[in-house]
């Protein structure tokens, strides 16, 4: 394997694993807001309000693996 | 396909110092809020017009949400200079980034093609000096409320060795918090500015436009977290912390 195609492939390999943990945190903040809301819907807003940025902060966590993966593909 | 560059592209240079495409357009949005602002200034009316009617209701939704952070009006309106600036000037920045004239008007030299704006969240430059901004004020609003003694002393502390050693891990958090604060900003703006790109370039019509609708939203929440984040820090720094 030459050194290019290692490139691609660890690029496509930090995507692929980056995004596995939070992908599972997003589904799960999601699912507990909407219990939360569902269970007192008069909080929607404020729920909502700390939902999103919940889910901000874990997807924080993808845009980490995104900047390694950019940097790699677009920086000689 | 067209270049996408991970750094901004430097325009022209004062002496030796670079002005970037990024920076430029940092110095639009800085000049769009401070017209904005006098023009608000001086025409500030006791029943509000529309433009200061928009803005009183997002000082008022600001507040609303400092006080359940930092529990109390006068507090609020102690932080809310930092807060809101460090808010306003994100989001006008990441806003000023999605116009269609960004990224696509530039200068031409022989086979290179480099934009006249470009998302000033998009360079790190920019991030990493708003996070610095951010952690220091932390700091220093820090020693300002409490001490300058109380303040390190939850750093630097030798009542028992395990505080001592959380203390470290404690000062070596606030250098991380520099890294995050800036990293997650430049991420979430310059993935949005390619993934623009890439979909401009896959579908040029229609599709685009809800990645667009995407973007303003990311936009906002990432200006949102950035100030929530270091209201957070602000409320840990300035309360008097009880005995552990």
């Amino acid at each position: 394997m030459d050194a290019e195609t290692a490139k691609s492939l660890s690029i496509a390999a930090i995507m692929a694993v980056g995004t596995i943990a939070p992908a599972i945190s997003i589904g799960w903040i999601g699912s507990k807001g909407a219990d939360a809301i569902g269970r007192n819907p008069e909080g929607a807003s404020k729920i909502q309000t700390a939902m999103i940025l919940a889910i901000a902060f874990a997807e924080a966590i993808a845009i980490y693996a995104l900047v390694v993966a950019l940097v790699l593909k677009f920086v000689e | 396909m067209t270049e996408i560059s991970i750094k901004a592209e430097e325009l022209f240079r004062i002496g030796s110092w670079p002005v970037t495409n990024s920076l430029l357009l940092a110095l639009v949005s800085l000049v769009v809020l401070a017209v904005t602002a006098f023009a608000l200034h001086r025409k500030l009316a006791l029943i509000p017009g529309k433009l200061q009617g928009i803005f009183e209701m997002f000082a008022d939704e600001m507040l609303g949400l400092m006080d359940s952070v930092l529990g109390g009006r006068a507090m609020s309106e102690k932080y809310f200079p930092l807060i809101a600036s460090v808010f306003t000037f994100i989001l006008i920045s990441n806003w000023l980034g999605l116009l269609p004239v960004v990224g696509s008007v530039g200068i031409r030299e022989d086979h290179s093609f480099i934009p006249l704006f470009r998302a000033p969240a998009a360079d790190l430059n920019f991030t990493v000096v708003l996070a610095i901004v951010s952690v220091f004020a932390v700091q220093i609003l820090g020693v300002v409320a409490v001490g300058a003694g109380k303040h390190f002393s939850k750093y630097f502390t030798l009542k028992n060795p395990i505080l001592t050693f959380a203390g470290l891990l404690e000062f070596i958090a606030e250098f991380v918090k520099i890294i995050s604060f800036s990293f997650r900003l430049f991420g979430n703006v310059f993935a949005g500015e390619v993934l623009l790109i890439i979909i401009g370039f896959l579908v040029p019509y229609i599709l685009p436009l809800p990645f667009l609708f995407l973007e303003v939203f990311v936009g906002f929440v990432q200006a949102l977290i950035f100030a929530m984040l270091t209201l957070v820090f602000v409320a840990m720094a300035v309360r008097e912390h009880e005995a552990h």
